[in-house]
């Protein structure tokens, strides 16, 4: 890539990335990559100080979802903490046909799909397995297992394609989120075969927070994950993904590439999971804090506070206006959570089935009867 | 009108027919395009249709399933193909934990109107993974339907139901019939057909009650013929449906004649066959003269093509354990 001379990008990793707001809040104006595609951002005061906006937002929540959880509140928590432009930039830079294939981390592109956040916390908390439509969000179920969702956005891709939505500026595409961990399942392999075959609508994101649980980069590949889309034959992409703008503007044009009927692209964005992987999780077993220190300077909100009051496109005013907005949020957010009705037993034999099951009923039956049977036995 | 055809034609017919009258209906999986696949059920099809709705994948079965979730978010309806029993499992993870669950995840807002195909058992004389049962997989697991047809006209008539349906279906055909004719009415009125969910008497009978499914169908109704020849009346249950079982029709029998044996291929350790005789043993249990006896593939690895016949359940095994019936 193209910024190996410049300021810009001397955080990157060997064989560089799209960066375009550097962790001091330096703007570069536009970046050129070795294949002599130009990147760059031309967004208004206003979109500036959205953007900054969803990241403080979407973290604040996030840290009120962790809270909740360490209160005993959720029964587990993905916190999306450090993954903030990644998940903003690539949320906003879609169009709202598109649609979304998310992990179960991906509440920063829920946010940004104007969905009321609340909606994963069924999942998280235990009162239901995070049931939603798809088709009413643009935005799928989060999917748990590693990987499987990358076939489905492809072949809802491909659906896009056989229902004549591609080939111009109104196209739909589809946009698969996963993780570096992701990467060594067979099925995400599968899905850049077919989308590459199929020359499906889709822009494969992924978010390489440099850790799998426990397991680091090393132990995915032997190579940068995004060279591995040319052995599929679509191009591939590393972007800062602490970096909004440049997450922004790859991802928009990878999207509009993809909804005028060129196929796929891969975009590798290069973050870092700040926190733990779960709630579950304790990651000072196998990294060091030097290294996360190291990656605190990196951080996307400071980057771009940097930039936004440099350019006196935001003040102070500013900055505390969006906090506090940001805090009511997350009030509300954990008084609606608390507020949470426990389902009853009985809807565990609902939507099993579209058409239903007798067995199925008849154990809803059983259980109910048996349910009954405790009824006044002080149990 | 009646026409005399193969199992497998009449699999060809219903699928062209769901392709005419449903638009968003598409046919997916290996060979099944130019070929026509493997066993040419889909012969033609993808001249007539072309190749987006008949369409040739890369050769990859837990693509085929994983894009066909996709294809039914969007809309579509799409018959999967797997080319063989044994080729199901790289996509077991999608049918299980994905096809399986998405309805009941969503909260009834997903419908996964997804039919997967599956030419099952043995008898044909072919290599390993190319014989196998594997229907007490899904039939396990909640979320599915698994139904499997014996003989042509039902073949041609729950292809179609199975398609139609919003439930997942795992469709499993037994290939060793495929070949094998009988009468099929190709202008008979769905909405009027024989339920899917629905197991059916095959032929009645007084003495004891022989249940099968798919191919052990004919052996069933095989060895019934040869029972009569000795004075013993058997009936036989096609069960069609293995999720959810329909045994009223079991249960119906088996109070009359008291005596029940379970046929399939499939290992009989944890089988279709040990459910079923569970459950006849709680339903009918004051009519029982014997315990509920299961004529299964042996709990090996599906053996070589030149020892199968002595795996495969035949005439004279089901015989031999009607007569451990009657002698209890």
């Amino acid at each position: 890539m193209a910024n190996d001379e410049s300021e810009a990008g001397a955080d990157a990793p060997a064989g560089g990335f799209v960066q375009l707001l550097t962790p001091d809040g330096e703007r570069v104006d536009s970046v050129t990559t070795a294949e002599g595609v130009t990147y760059s951002v031309d967004f208004t005061d206003d979109e500036y100080r959205e953007l900054y906006k969803d990241l403080v937002t979407v973290r604040r929540l996030d840290a009120e979802a962790t809270a909740l959880q360490r209160q005993g509140e959720l029964g587990i928590w993905a916190s999306l903490l450090g993954q903030e432009a990644a998940q903003v930039g690539s949320g906003r830079a879609l169009r709202p046909q598109d649609m979304a294939f998310p992990t179960y981390r991906e509440h920063g592109v829920l946010y940004t799909r104007g969905i009321d956040p609340i909606m994963p916390f069924g999942l998280f908390r235990g009162v239901d397995q995070g049931g939603w439509d798809p088709n009413e969000f643009k935005f799928n179920t989060y999917t748990i297992v590693i990987g499987s969702q990358t076939l489905h956005a492809t072949g809802y891709a491909m659906g896009i394609t056989m229902d004549g939505k591609t080939g111009s500026p109104d196209g739909e595409a589809v946009i698969a989120y996963f993780g570096d961990g992701a990467t060594s399942q067979g099925e995400v392999n599968e899905s850049f075969v077919w989308s590459g075959v199929f020359n499906a609508p889709i822009v494969f994101f992924c978010q390489n927070n440099q850790y799998a649980i426990s397991e680091p980069l090393e132990r995915q590949t032997r190579i940068p994950l995004y060279r591995r889309a040319a052995g599929y034959g679509f191009p591939g992409v590393r972007i800062d993904g602490n970096d909004v703008l440049a997450t922004f503007a790859v991802t928009r044009a990878a999207l509009d590439n993809a909804r005028n009927g060129q196929g796929p692209t891969l975009i590798e964005a290069y973050t870092y999971r700040m926190g733990a992987h779960t709630s579950s999780d304790d990651p000072t077993r196998y990294r060091i804090a030097s290294e996360v220190e190291s990656w605190k300077a990196k951080d996307p909100i400071s980057r771009l506070k940097a930039f936004l009051t440099k350019q006196q496109v935001a003040d102070d005013t500013f900055f505390g206006e969006v906090d506090e907005s940001a805090r009511k949020l997350a009030l509300d957010l954990r008084e609606r959570v608390l507020a949470m009705p426990d389902p009853q037993p009985v809807t565990m034999f609902d939507n099993v089935y579209p058409h239903g099951s007798p067995e199925v009923d008849a154990q809803r039956q059983q259980f109910a009867d048996y349910q009954a049977s405790f009824e006044g036995s002080g149990h | 009108m009646a026409e005399k055809i193969t199992l497998g034609k009449a699999l060809n017919h219903g699928l062209r027919r769901s392709l005419e009258s449903d638009s968003k209906v598409v046919i997916m999986g290996e060979d099944v395009g130019k070929l026509g696949g493997v066993f040419r059920i889909t012969d033609g099809l993808q001249k007539d249709f072309g190749e987006d709705r008949v369409i040739d994948t890369p050769l990859a079965e837990a693509g085929i399933v994983g894009t066909a979730v996709g294809l039914a978010i969007r809309g579509y309806r799409p018959v999967c193909e797997i080319q063989f029993d044994g080729f199901v499992f790289p996509a077991y993870n999608q049918i299980v934990a994905q096809v399986a669950k998405m309805y009941f995840r969503s909260l009834g807002n997903v419908r996964l109107p997804i039919v997967i195909r599956i030419p099952y058992g043995g008898g044909i004389g072919a290599v390993e993974h190319h014989s196998e049962s594997p229907e007490a997989y899904f039939a396990h697991t909640p979320g599915l339907k698994v139904v499997t047809c014996s003989n042509p006209a039902d073949a041609y008539v729950m292809i179609q139901q199975a398609i139609a349906s919003d439930d997942p279906i795992v469709f499993f055909e037994p290939k060793r019939r495929y070949w094998e004719k009988g009468d099929v009415d190709l202008d008979v009125d769905l909405a009027g057909a024989y339920p899917l969910h629905a197991s059916r008497v095959a032929r009645e009978g007084s003495d004891a009650t022989v249940i099968a499914y798919g191919p052990m169908v004919r052996v069933a109704l095989d060895a019934a013929a040869a029972a009569e020849e000795d004075g013993r009346s058997l009936e036989v249950i096609d069960l069609r449906t293995l999720s959810p079982l329909d045994l009223g029709p079991v249960y119906d029998s088996v109070r009359r004649t008291g005596r029940a044996v379970v046929v399939h291929e499939a290992p009989g350790n944890l089988g279709m066959g040990s459910e079923i005789a569970a459950r006849i043993t709680e339903e009918c249990f004051y009519s029982l003269e014997a315990p509920v006896l299961r004529v299964t593939g042996y709990d090996t690895p599906y053996p070589a093509a030149r020892v199968e016949e002595e795996y495969l359940p035949d005439l004279d095994r089901v015989l031999d354990a009607v007569d451990r019936s009657f002698g209890w």
